[in-house]
């Protein structure tokens, strides 16, 4: 520490005095300045048409919009849809992921690990609108009769209160069909962490007598914990956002409610979009920007609270 | 508490390649054994072999015997974890645990070692392991802080803190010094003293005044030629290694003729 900090200056000192600056640096330094003033200017550039068109909707009479009581009462459900969809997709894929890069990384032999890695990837480059046909073709079909099961069973929690779903077009398939659909680019994200831990603490803690799976919970893990929270956030921002999947899936009639199984669900705004808008005009239109522009809003929200959470624990990440 | 090694005739390889052969020798408790050699004669593939870490590299395996006062460390039915449970060691680079605090760092081991242990008892141990190591007095006040904040060789006598916390049979320290400065090199070797009255302790080190001053008994390794396995020349109290070696190759390494 002492000695860092008084070799640094005079490093920097003859640094300053003596090198030229070289046009390479000058023109990378250029170009990523330029890159991220790009992204702030687009990023400025879409919340100001959002707000810009959304705007009509806002202050316009609630008789006006669509929907019988204005346009928060309009929104609300779909957002409350949204937010369930995406995090019930997110509990179920994130673990499955942890668990999947794990088992690639420190358990598979390598020509296991490697096929598998390919496999998951490979889920990443097909199209939504398949997840969704498969999500209502085979999918669907396959959870009536545990959708059943459960109401019969556990129909005491609310979750799975009932009536079941005779389609299976339920809350829980659109987010089982979003929980494979962003598995690929969590796991992806989290092997990548795993793989990166230091030799160094996963044989500190082998040497005092770990378990390889104690191994993992002592070195592996936290070292991989800000990535497990960055690709969650990067998983449910895709949910947040999916739209064809869960416009084919899922069944909507409008209700807010926690019950997973029944076939009156709560749409959600991205596929409500997808859903209304060829058929809206005028203040419609307007309307569903605005709900847009709550969706933007989440996103950016989401991604904040998980920058925070990264952050509060800095000093132990193993970063310094 | 300190137990004494013996190796029998131990073949080490990996996967095909004999990287060490016909090793015996025999380690008494509360003694400083070093083990010295140029590089690349098989001294921290040995090392490794005495807590069962050489098998963590896929296809490598030993053939022999290594016993702990009288258990078979390779007998049949032994658990390598349980063996690592009961030998410390400590590593070239410092590796501190980054996601714990030095508290966290020192007692990482007893929550493994079937973990309950009543808050006080726990405080007791870290304590008592932070001051055997030489650590205490610096880090008392900030134990909740994370170990990567310490200096290079407050980070290994920290790992030294953590290896002791478990009361291992035994030692192992692979150049524990090599990356540390001329003064944390001093306290570790300080250090090295004062625990070899209740540990057993083989340090692997580079540096032959090193071995001279800390260790009761000096091994030599050497590879028998380019390409040939490395093998123990010779293993002897440490000031006859120094004075008059039995073997040539020894007095030509440490009168600084090769290697
Ligand atoms: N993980 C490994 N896989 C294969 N060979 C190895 C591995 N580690 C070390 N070796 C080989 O074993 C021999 C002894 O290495 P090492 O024990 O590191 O020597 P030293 O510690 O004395 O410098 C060398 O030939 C080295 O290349
Ligand atoms: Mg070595």
């Amino acid at each position: 520490m002492r000695k860092g900090s008084t070799v640094l200056p005079s490093t920097e000192r003859t640094r300053s005095r003596r090198a030229p600056q070289r046009p390479g640096d000058r023109v990378f330094s250029g170009l990523s300045t330029g890159a991220g003033v790009l992204i702030l200017v687009v990023l400025a550039g879409v919340a100001a048409f959002l707000v810009a068109e959304a705007w009509p909707a806002l202050i316009a009479p609630a008789d006006e919009v669509p929907g019988p009581d204005g346009i928060v009462l309009y929104i609300w459900p779909l957002l409350f849809g949204t937010l369930l969809a995406a995090f019930l997709a997110l509990l179920i894929a994130a673990p499955l992921a942890v668990a999947i890069a794990l088992f690639i990384t420190h358990y598979a032999p390598r020509r296991i690990a490697q096929a598998l890695g390919y496999i998951i990837d490979l889920l990443a480059a097909i199209p939504s609108i398949i997840y969704g046909l498969w999500g209502i073709q085979v999918l669907a079909p396959l959870t009536v009769e545990p959708a059943g099961w459960l109401e019969e069973n556990l129909g005491f929690i609310p979750l799975f209160a009932g009536p079941a779903s005779t389609t299976g077009r339920t809350m829980l398939v659109a987010a089982l069909v979003l929980a494979v659909m962003i598995l690929p680019i969590v796991s992806a994200v989290v092997r990548e962490a795993f793989r990166q831990t230091p030799r160094l603490h996963e044989e500190a803690s082998l040497a005092l007598g770990a378990t390889r799976w104690e191994m993992i919970r002592m070195a592996v893990l936290p070292f991989g914990r800000s990535s497990i929270i960055g690709a969650s956030m990067l998983g449910l921002g895709r949910a947040l956002g999916e739209t064809m999947a869960v416009a084919i899936v899922l069944s909507v009639s409008g209700g807010v409610t926690f019950n997973l199984i029944s076939s009156g669900n709560p749409g959600t705004i991205a596929a409500n979009i997808a859903l209304e808008f060829p058929e809206s005009t005028g203040i419609a239109v307007n309307t569903l920007i605005a709900s847009g522009l709550v969706l933007f809003a989440v996103t950016l929200l989401v991604n904040m609270a998980a920058r925070a959470v990264i952050n509060r624990r800095r000093e132990f990440s193993g970063a310094n | 508490m300190a137990k004494r090694i013996e190796v029998k005739d131990l073949d080490i390889y990996y996967d095909k390649f004999l990287a060490v052969q016909g090793v015996s020798m025999t380690i008494q408790p509360r003694s400083v054994t070093a083990l010295i050699g140029p590089s690349g004669c098989g001294k921290s593939t040995f090392l490794r072999t005495l807590n069962r870490m050489h098998e963590l590299v896929p296809g490598a395996r030993v053939d022999g015997k290594v016993f702990m006062d009288d258990e078979d460390l390779y007998g049949p039915g032994v658990d390598p974890v349980s063996v690592r449970r009961q030998i410390g060691m400590v590593f070239q680079r410092p590796n501190p645990f980054p996601t714990m605090s030095i508290y966290e760092n020192v007692a990482a081991g007893i929550r493994l070692n079937g973990g309950r242990m009543k808050k006080s008892e726990l405080d007791d141990v870290v304590e008592r392991s932070l001051r055997s190591a030489n650590l205490w007095a610096e880090v008392k006040d900030r134990l909740n802080r994370p170990g990567s904040g310490l200096s290079g060789g407050q980070q290994q006598r920290l790992c030294i803190a953590r290896a002791i916390a478990v009361q291992p049979g035994v030692l192992l320290m692979d150049e524990p010094c090599s990356a540390l400065d001329p003064i944390s090199t001093q306290a570790i070797e300080d250090l090295m003293l004062e625990l070899k009255t209740d540990y057993t302790i083989v340090i692997v080190t580079h540096n032959m005044q090193q071995a001279a001053r800390v260790s009761d008994v000096t091994g030599f390794f050497n590879l028998r030629g380019v390409g040939q396995p490395g093998e123990l020349v010779e293993i002897d109290e440490t000031t006859k290694i120094f004075s008059t070696p039995s073997n040539k190759a020894t007095e030509d390494y440490i009168s600084g003729r090769f290697g």
